[in-house]
């Protein structure tokens, strides 16, 4: 075997602040090869990231490589062999400066190496330019940042990182922020340029369904220790680790339903780095935690060729839980149908910029037609910019409609804001909101908002039943009563989210607006909060409106399911239908380009092109048109589609017939799902 | 469900708010030191073993310099400097914070209004902050007070009109950063009333950046009436003003320095300490 082109032995990082020392990864020793791709996965705060500054030697002024020693290309790490890494950032706004063109802070990189005139340096970032697949790289120099959408600066963020001819490129988060469809095309062009560049990577990542597409071996990482590593196949088919298990059995699975199975959350959250346990650091979290066994420091264990655990029980049958719970017997909807919206438009009016005086119209909504039955989950999905928020604001009362009706127990509420509306149609109606950071107060008590809630709505007379409806609430969320009067400062992402969700059960609602509660989160508290929604949901009977990117979690949670597309509904049908030919094309595209939590997994390989148009200037015939890859011709850009039934309330927007659509798409091949 | 609801939060520790780690700063507390030491001679001025501040020692301006008798000498009507700028002291350590408050009082609800309404209301409030602020701030308090006249009331009632614009404009910031956050709809979405979410919702947030800009003010506050007793506007005679007392030093200012120099020293120690006080205070806040 050769020598690694990457080998890190016995690594201890150290970070000193004002509160002493804590030890970030006590012993860390892994290799990659040449032309290899490493995943490391994690939650957040296990130390992933603080990896790779240690590679990158950018610890900051408090972190310190304490102990071990990092070989690149068979030489110790210094300034100087460093050159021939380079790391792509999770969020590529902070990554470019917004003050140079594309063209210039590109060319900066070559002319690091001295005898590399400007001329020189140009040439080559127009060449990189149109390796990263950006159209027209000429027109791409001349612009700056803000001119770009997210995708577009992700990718010359990596022709900057390949700018430097690395043999390894650290990825950390590379696709976290981005859409699925855009984030599977940069998955498509990281896997390619690897092939072609033999450039070894370093992919970090919270999300199993990328590590399982890029990577060829894995390391899982918990509180900087390197708890499991395999290669990716045998990770995914037999994970060792009750850690590596337990992670596994937060993200959804291939043909698993809300009604088959339950995700099985982790208990509790990773301890601080100053707490480190003594003995296995995931043993206070572990089912399978044996006393006088998993509290002595445990060594690592080879199980097979290239599959290293480190569990001392790993071998015993039964040590830890399977890898998914029996279903919670969720609610099923019923006939009665809750909240119907008929040709329901919201227009944005903007004033012109500067000092013209023409508005700006902007359709979020056109024209929504659909149905939510009681006790069901409806999900609308779409990309970021197909108005789904904007459904979520109208129905919950912050923004008026415009046009059509949104009927709620029979009664129009679309038109009617906040201010009009009657104070029982509020409680009806209540949300939860996408970032769990802005949805409290920093300066008030957690239990503050449930309080209001309460009172505003009369749902609690006098101090001693306020506070034990207060306290039923965060027992219904399952939050420790302790918390009720902390700073939203002293929770983490997930308590916030519960103290969110207990806030708007608070008010008794029948339609629960949930505005991507979990994409914010770490799968395994991800997990937990969409399990926690369905059981209250069974007990409630309450009516969710889940509104997501993530078609996996919806294919899990979903009763119905409503794709938006440039504020139109472009398919909607009964979970079962929408997962199964025939789809429209834009949810073909969605669905192939979610990152499937299987390395065998057979996915069709649809990639749009471009980005979500501008809703300001909508084209006269489909939506979709311009970005459709099974476009017919010139009908498609003029002529609205017909919407087509295909029975069980299964609807198509597409000038293609069902029966085509069918065909083609069976033909191609079995989807995942199914 | 899963034992996730008897495993203990472990609570996410973080640093205590601003004004519990105020110690940890050597800046702030060298410019609490220094304010402490003025309110403390402030307080204390009647009881001290002081001159009377406007009796005049006609045998002590033949030797008119420091001396035992006077500490920091006397002006030229006799009177002892040391105990006037004591007594100065209060004047100065009420007036200043008053006036500062009252313009907070003034300038955010105004900020608070243009930053959650927006539109044409942001729009006037704007505008009419924009058209005060337009003025150089000194002439705008040489026109202010020759025109309402010198009085304790009138400079605070000039404080107010120049300081509560760029108030203002803080608020308004502050407030816009905030207006679209998830919590702020979450209180429409319970029908509170504008005004509970914009003194309850917004205003409590805006306390750090407010808590800094608040020292400094006091600090402006304190140079501008000494400018003003400079130019004759200040507080009414015979009662000791630091601006007025540098004044009236620099007729003799080339024989006897000292008559303008220790006023001035004053007003420069208690401005540093207001300064110094809201540079740690940002610097806390900064670290956070």
């Amino acid at each position: 075997m050769t020598s690694p082109l990457l080998s890190v032995e016995n690594l201890r990082v150290e970070y000193h602040g004002a509160s002493g020392a804590v030890t970030a990864i006590p012993d860390l020793s892994f290799a990659v090869q040449a032309g290899e791709s490493y995943g490391i996965v994690g939650e957040s705060g296990c130390g992933k990231s603080t990896l790779l500054m240690a590679l990158m030697q950018h610890l900051g002024r408090t972190g310190r490589i304490a102990g071990g020693r990092i070989l690149f290309d068979g030489a110790d790490l210094t300034a100087a062999t460093r050159r021939g890494i380079a790391m792509v950032y999770q969020d590529p706004n902070a990554a470019l400066n917004p003050t140079m063109t594309i063209g210039s802070q590109l060319a900066e990189v070559p002319m690091l190496v001295p005898g590399v005139g400007k001329r020189e340096a140009l040439d080559r970032a127009r060449q990189i330019l149109a390796d990263v697949q950006l159209p027209n790289p000429e027109r791409v120099m001349a612009r700056y940042p803000h001119q770009m959408s997210g995708g577009q600066k992700q990718r010359v963020v990596i022709a900057m990182a390949l700018l430097a001819n690395p043999k390894l490129l650290l990825l950390d988060e590379p696709t976290t922020g981005l859409d699925a469809t855009v984030e599977a095309a940069i998955l498509d062009l990281i896997s390619e340029l690897r092939a072609r560049h033999n450039t070894a990577l370093i992919y970090i990542t919270h999300n199993l369904g990328v590590v399982a597409q890029v990577c060829d071996r894995v390391g899982v990482m918990y509180l900087g220790d390197l708890v499991e590593e395999a290669p990716v196949r045998a990770l995914f088919a037999t994970p060792k680790h009750p850690y590596t298990r337990r992670l596994m059995a937060c993200v959804p699975h291939l043909g698993s339903t809300k009604h088959s199975t339950s995700f099985l959350p982790i208990p509790g959250q990773p301890p601080s780095l100053a707490r480190r346990p003594p003995g296995c650091p995931f043993g206070p979290r572990c089912d399978g935690f044996a006393p006088g066994r998993c509290d002595h420091p445990v060594p690592d264990e080879t199980t097979e060729a290239d599959h290293r655990v480190r569990c001392i029980r790993w071998a015993e049958p039964g040590a830890t839980l399977a890898a998914s719970a029996a279903p919670l017997a969720p609610s099923l909807p019923d006939d009665e149908v809750v909240l119907k919206a008929a040709d329901m438009s919201t227009v944005y009016t903007f004033a012109g910029s500067g000092f013209r005086a023409r508005k700006v119209r902007l359709l979020a909504n056109a024209g929504l037609s659909f149905e939510a039955h009681k006790g069901g989950v409806l999900a609308i999905v779409g990309e970021s910019g197909s108005g789904k928020s904007s459904f979520a604001r109208v129905l919950s009362g912050l923004y008026p409609s415009s046009d059509g009706t949104l009927a709620f127990g029979g009664v129009d509420v679309g038109r009617r804001d906040v201010t009009q509306r009657t104070a029982a149609e509020l409680a009806a109606i209540q949300m939860v909101f996408q970032n769990p950071d802005a949805t409290l107060n920093p300066s008030h008590s957690t239990e503050f908002p449930l309080r209001r809630v309460l009172k505003k709505f009369g749902l609690a007379k006098g101090e001693r039943a306020i506070s034990a409806e207060v306290d039923r609430l965060f027992d219904l969320v399952r939050l420790p009563r302790g918390l009720r009067r902390q700073r939203p400062s002293r929770l983490s992402g997930g308590q916030k989210q519960r103290v969110a969700i207990a806030r708007a059960f608070a008010a008794q609602p029948q339609i629960l607006v949930a505005d991507e509660p979990v994409s914010a989160l770490d799968v395994s508290v991800q997990a937990a909060i969409v399990n926690l929604l369905l059981q209250i949901q069974a007990d409630k009977r309450t009516t969710i409106l889940f509104i997501s990117h993530d078609l996996a979690l919806v294919h899990h949670l979903a009763d119905h399911v409503v794709v938006m597309y440039l504020g139109k509904v472009m398919e909607q049908g009964p979970v079962g239908r929408l997962f199964a030919p025939p789809f429209h094309p834009y949810t073909e595209a969605l669905l192939s380009a979610i990152p499937v939590a299987d390395p065998d997994a057979v996915q069709s390989r649809i990639r749009l092109k471009g980005d979500i148009p501008s809703p300001i200037d909508v084209p006269p015939g489909c939506r979709f048109a311009s970005r459709c890859p099974r476009r017919i011709g010139d009908i498609c850009d003029t002529i609205p589609p017909p919407l087509r039934d295909t029975g069980e309330g299964h609807e198509i927007l597409c000038h293609i017939p069902v029966m085509t659509l069918s065909e083609l798409q069976t033909k191609k091949n079995e989807f995942v799902f199914n | 469900m899963t034992a996730i609801d008897h495993l203990p939060a472990e609570p996410v520790t973080r640093a205590p708010g601003l004004l519990r780690r105020l110690p940890t700063s050597g800046v702030a507390m060298c410019g609490l030191a220094l304010i402490l030491v003025w309110v403390l001679a402030a307080i204390l001025a009647p009881v001290l073993p002081l001159d009377p501040p406007n009796k005049s020692f006609y045998a002590a301006l033949a030797h008119s310099a420091p001396s035992a008798a006077h500490w920091l000498g006397v002006d030229k009507s006799g009177r002892d400097i040391l105990a006037r700028i004591v007594f100065g002291a209060r004047q100065v350590l009420t007036v200043a914070p008053t006036a500062a408050i009252a313009a907070y009082l003034i300038g955010c609800p105004l900020g608070l209004l243009a930053g959650y309404y927006g539109g044409w209301v942001d729009a006037a409030i704007s505008r009419l902050c924009d058209v005060i602020l337009s003025f150089p701030i000194i002439i705008l308090y040489v026109i202010l007070i020759s025109t309402i006249g010198p009085s304790v009331l009138n400079i605070v009632l000039a404080v107010v009109i120049a300081a509560s614009p760029g108030i203002a404009r803080i608020v308004r910031g502050l407030t816009l950063e905030q207006r679209h956050l998830d919590y702020v709809a979450a209180a429409q979405l319970r029908r509170e009333s504008a005004v509970f979410i914009m003194l309850v919702e917004l205003l409590p947030n805006c306390r750090g950046p407010l808590i800094t800009d608040f020292c400094l003010r006091i600090g402006y506050t304190i140079i501008t009436i000494g400018i003003m007793g400079f130019l004759g506007l200040g507080l009414p005679p015979p009662d000791p003003d630091w601006g007025t007392m540098v004044k009236e030093g620099t007729v003799m200012i080339s024989v006897h320095p000292y008559v303008s120099l220790f006023p001035a020293i004053a007003i420069v120690t208690l401005v540093l300490g207001f300064n110094l006080l809201a540079d740690g205070l940002r610097e806390l806040a900064l670290k956070e």
